[in-house]
């Protein structure tokens, strides 16, 4: 096995470490480090899908899917996170172009979006918390309003994060570093995306429609 | 205002003179005992002027190896606390026949809950984290992990998590629940104290370090390897690492969800596990076995990696069968997930899915025969050293083949129905965390202490704790064995039937020459301190070593290898001293390091304090600190300048201080 990389026997030198390194050591792992990351908090919704899956059902003489939720108005919600990430890839098309303020314009247009997405979902909330159908209600609402809120919560922190990042990037420029970190917030923002498609099937039209 | 109730539940929340224990004996003498060292140890560090010493070296430090070391100082101490509950139970059972004994139920309960928290969460994971931490990035040849600052504010997050156990013993209580907090019983109606609050946060603070930690580990394993090191060229202490931190990051957000979805019944009153209104409790038992069963892989892949390291050094050869050893680590990291129901087949799911899970768990004595097997066979014909960590190598293969044949046994359905929940089980586990993972862990120690601080453990006192130990270990859980199979339950405080006093009593026994054995320990490192200068190795390869963290000086500089090390084949190291290397005198580089920071300090204390804020409903504490938390790791992103360069004369220096030692001695 190392006979191919092992030239002793042909009497040239082997090189047993390099002269020039050329380390480099910030960043080389972010991508995949953050990416272990979205996969641990991946099992933390494969968790809370599970939950819903074995719970979604004991309504507890309570209310029902069918009877709570409002299709139209979780189109909308699903419309606004979509179009959140369409806008944040033009963003990074603009940083691939170099392009501070379009960046900035963008990302400026997806925290709106994401603003509407979290507005909606509290309205849909407190709606149905003053019809009496809060998390305490049965163990069916109670996995529902987990899974719904943990995804807004991390929406919620999305926003925060592109706030900081705005700040960042009209500081300092689309410098390696930030542009780093705007890919991170991007993986986010489109993970989101996907969970938030899975619960979109999963919990509102199967709900609804099933 | 101070006349008015309100107000003071609004500031201290369920917090009250009376959660203080005053009228426990035990524990105000523990709290004067733990008090006045504590006083001793701040008065120490002051007098001598240590503060700023350990602030700028250790607690702010991201250097990969001093947060090993930290990890590890971390785990003996909570080892002492762990171990004094141990020995309380033992007490209890070996007395309380025809008297009640000392230790009351509710405290009894929560000695074992205790016990069984700290010895995973706060002495077994900082063992293993700990010495991956300091072996992992020497052994590929690299300067430090991925993300030097997350492993900074890792490591803090798990001692916030040890601190917020160590308050509840004198601050309220802790769970009464045993060590996975099962609801009904930990649910509000059923556990309405502070207890099950202490485990949750502790727990959650805790597993955020760790989960970071696995990431950050992953990596580095993955990316940080030095140029030639392909896959199948890793030290197997690495493979091993690698496995475990994948298990740490596939099953740590398990037990985090599990338990936010208990604090949401306990806090907020909606019904995942409770009785009513559609909950379900053993969703919280499949759940939190989820995370449970591979975190004993965890903790036992890194051992084995340890035990194969040691054994392929102190026999003079390369590791028989490395293949086999590295899908045999593969193979139980995937089994590890496919097992979790074994722990509870009385659950009642029927006998298909039984089988289905007893016959997995069997499944997983395969890739484990073979790695005993493989152990063996490097030591055939091999020019074995018996040094001390080889020691804890033989004294580990027949306790963990024993151990784990007693797994087997339980792995049969029909007759776990018989050791379900007795002290069978109990031998059991302990048979293979104490016989697997602290044998291995302690063979660690005493394999790469040296590496980290430059001079061997005295050999005496190492011999001595580990005979004290392995004779003392089935003293202890011998008797258990027995008195398992005879039916006897776990988690009673005392028992009617005065035939079973005598294996208490030598159960009791054992945990006296544990003790001696834990004792030996302490001394030993006092001992080697001592004298380190007898014991002194200059060179920083003391054992004859294979891979590559012996090929660098011990303790090695703060950049580790002052050039990056090209590798030809596994055992690295040997290959180099084979081939007549040399170490390189001239042409050194100045070197690209990462800058200290105190923000894991920080945060870890905010999370402490938002923790307290949340076990004892004081909201405006627990509000402000998690704010402050956030804010703080905002601002730490406003910090663009973390890295600095090492100078190439003073790594010229570094390196020509060691060749004049080594060539003097």
């Amino acid at each position: 096995m190392s006979a191919s990389v092992s030239p002793a026997s042909d009497g040239e030198k082997v090189v047993f470490y390099l002269e020039k390194d050329e380390h480099a050591h910030a960043g080389s792992s972010t991508a995949l480090g953050f990416w272990l990351y979205l996969m641990s908090d991946c099992l933390i919704f494969a968790v809370l899908f599970a939950c819903y899956g074995v719970l979604g059902r004991s309504y507890a003489a309570g209310p029902t899917p069918k009877e709570l939720f409002d299709l139209p108005l979780v189109a909308v919600n699903t419309a606004m996170l979509l179009f959140s990430s369409i806008t944040y890839g033009f963003a990074m098309l603009q940083m691939e172009g170099g392009k501070k303020w379009g960046t900035l314009f963008w990302l400026g247009v997806t925290g709106l979006f994401g603003v509407a997405f979290i507005g909606l979902e509290l309205y849909e909330f407190n709606h149905l918390i003053h019809e009496g159908a809060g998390p305490w209600r049965s163990a069916f609402l109670s996995s529902f309003f987990t899974l719904v809120g943990t995804h807004g919560l991390h929406v919620s922190f999305g926003i925060l994060w592109l706030v900081v990042l705005m700040i960042q990037v009209a500081h300092r420029g689309l410098i390696e570093d930030n542009r780093r970190r705007l890919m991170c917030l991007s993986l986010f923002w489109h993970f989101l995306d996907v969970i938030w498609i899975g619960v979109f099937s999963f919990v509102y039209l199967m709900g609804v429609l099933g | 205002m101070f006349s008015n109730p309100d107000f003071w539940t609004s500031v201290f929340g369920r917090l009250s003179f009376e959660s203080l224990p005053i009228h426990e004996p035990i524990l105000v003498a523990t709290f004067a005992a733990v008090a006045l060292g504590g006083l001793a140890l701040l008065g120490a560090v002051t007098y001598f002027r240590l503060w700023g010493y350990l602030w700028k070296e250790w607690f702010t430090s991201v250097d990969h190896k001093k947060i090993g070391i930290m990890y590890v100082i971390l785990a003996v101490v909570m080892l002492l606390r762990g171990f004094a509950d141990a020995l309380m139970m033992r007490t209890q059972q070996a007395i309380a026949f025809d008297n009640p004994g000392f230790l009351p139920p509710h405290h009894y309960d929560q000695v074992f809950t205790a016990h069984g928290v700290i010895m995973i969460f706060f002495v077994a994971m900082p063992l293993v984290t700990g010495l991956m931490n300091l072996v992992v990035p020497l052994q590929i040849g690299a300067r430090d992990v991925s993300f030097p600052f997350l492993n900074n504010f890792s490591f803090w997050m798990t001692t916030a998590g040890a601190i917020i156990v160590m308050m509840s013993l004198f601050i309220g209580e802790f769970a009464m629940t045993g060590w996975l907090a099962f609801p009904p019983l930990s649910d509000i109606t059923n556990s309405p104290g502070v207890g099950v609050d202490y485990y949750i946060w502790a727990l959650q603070v805790a597993g955020v370090g760790t989960t970071l930690s696995g990431v950050n580990l992953i990596a580095t394993i993955v990316k940080m390897r030095a140029p030639g090191m392909t896959m199948m060229k890793l030290p197997i202490f690495t493979w091993t690492a690698l496995c475990s931190n994948i298990l740490i990051v596939a099953s740590f957000p398990v037990l985090g969800a599990t338990l936010a979805l208990l604090s949401l019944d306990r806090y907020v009153g909606t019904n995942f596990f409770t009785a009513g209104l559609g909950g379900n409790a053993m969703m919280y038992v499949n759940l939190i076995w989820i995370w449970g069963h591979p975190e004993v892989y965890i903790l036992i892949l890194p051992a084995f990696g340890v035990f194969s390291e040691i054994t392929s050094t102190f026999c003079g050869k390369r590791l028989f069968g490395y293949t086999s050893m590295v899908y045999a680590t593969v193979v139980i990291t995937i089994l590890a997930y496919l097992v979790w129901l074994h722990h509870f087949f009385t659950m009642g799911s029927g006998a298909s899915v039984n089988s289905f899970f007893g016959i997995t768990t069997m499944i997983i004595s395969i890739p484990t025969g073979a790695k005993i097997f493989n152990w063996m066979f490097t030591m055939f014909r091999g020019r074995i050293r018996y040094e001390v960590p080889m020691l804890w190598v033989v004294g580990f293969m027949p306790t963990f083949v024993i151990g784990g044949m007693t797994g087997v046994m339980l792995a049969v359905p029909p007759a776990d129905f018989q050791f379900h929940n007795t002290l069978f089980l109990v031998a059991h586990f302990h048979n293979v965390i104490i016989g697997g993972v602290l044998f291995g862990m302690l063979a660690g120690i005493n394999y790469w202490f040296p590496k980290a601080f430059g001079y061997v453990l005295d050999p005496f006192w190492g011999k001595l704790s580990f005979w004290f130990w392995l004779v003392g270990f089935w003293v202890a859980f011998g008797p258990l064995y027995v008195l398992g199979l005879m039916g006897v339950t776990r988690r009673l405080n005392h028992f009617e039937d005065g035939s079973l006093q005598i294996y208490f009593l030598i159960a009791a026994f054992g945990a006296v020459l544990i003790a001696c054995g834990i004792a030996c320990f302490l001394i030993q490192l006092v001992v080697s301190f001592l004298r380190r200068e007898q014991l002194r190795d200059v060179t920083g390869d003391p054992w004859d070593g294979r891979t590559l963290e012996w090929s660098t000086s011990s303790p090695p500089p703060p950049y580790n290898f002052a050039f990056t090390p090209v590798i030809h084949d596994h055992d690295a190291w040997y290959d180099m001293k084979k081939r007549g290397f040399k170490m390189p005198l001239s042409g050194f580089q100045p070197i690209h390091m990462p800058k200290n920071t105190g923000t894991g300090v920080i945060l870890s204390i905010l999370s402490t304090g938002f923790a307290f804020g949340m076990i004892w409903y004081m909201w405006w504490l627990a509000a402000g600190s998690f704010a402050l938390i956030v804010l703080g790791a905002i601002i730490h992103t406003f910090n663009y300048h973390r890295d600095y360069w090492i100078p190439a004369d003073e790594v010229a220096r570094t390196e020509q201080a060691r060749s004049v030692a080594v060539a003097g001695d």
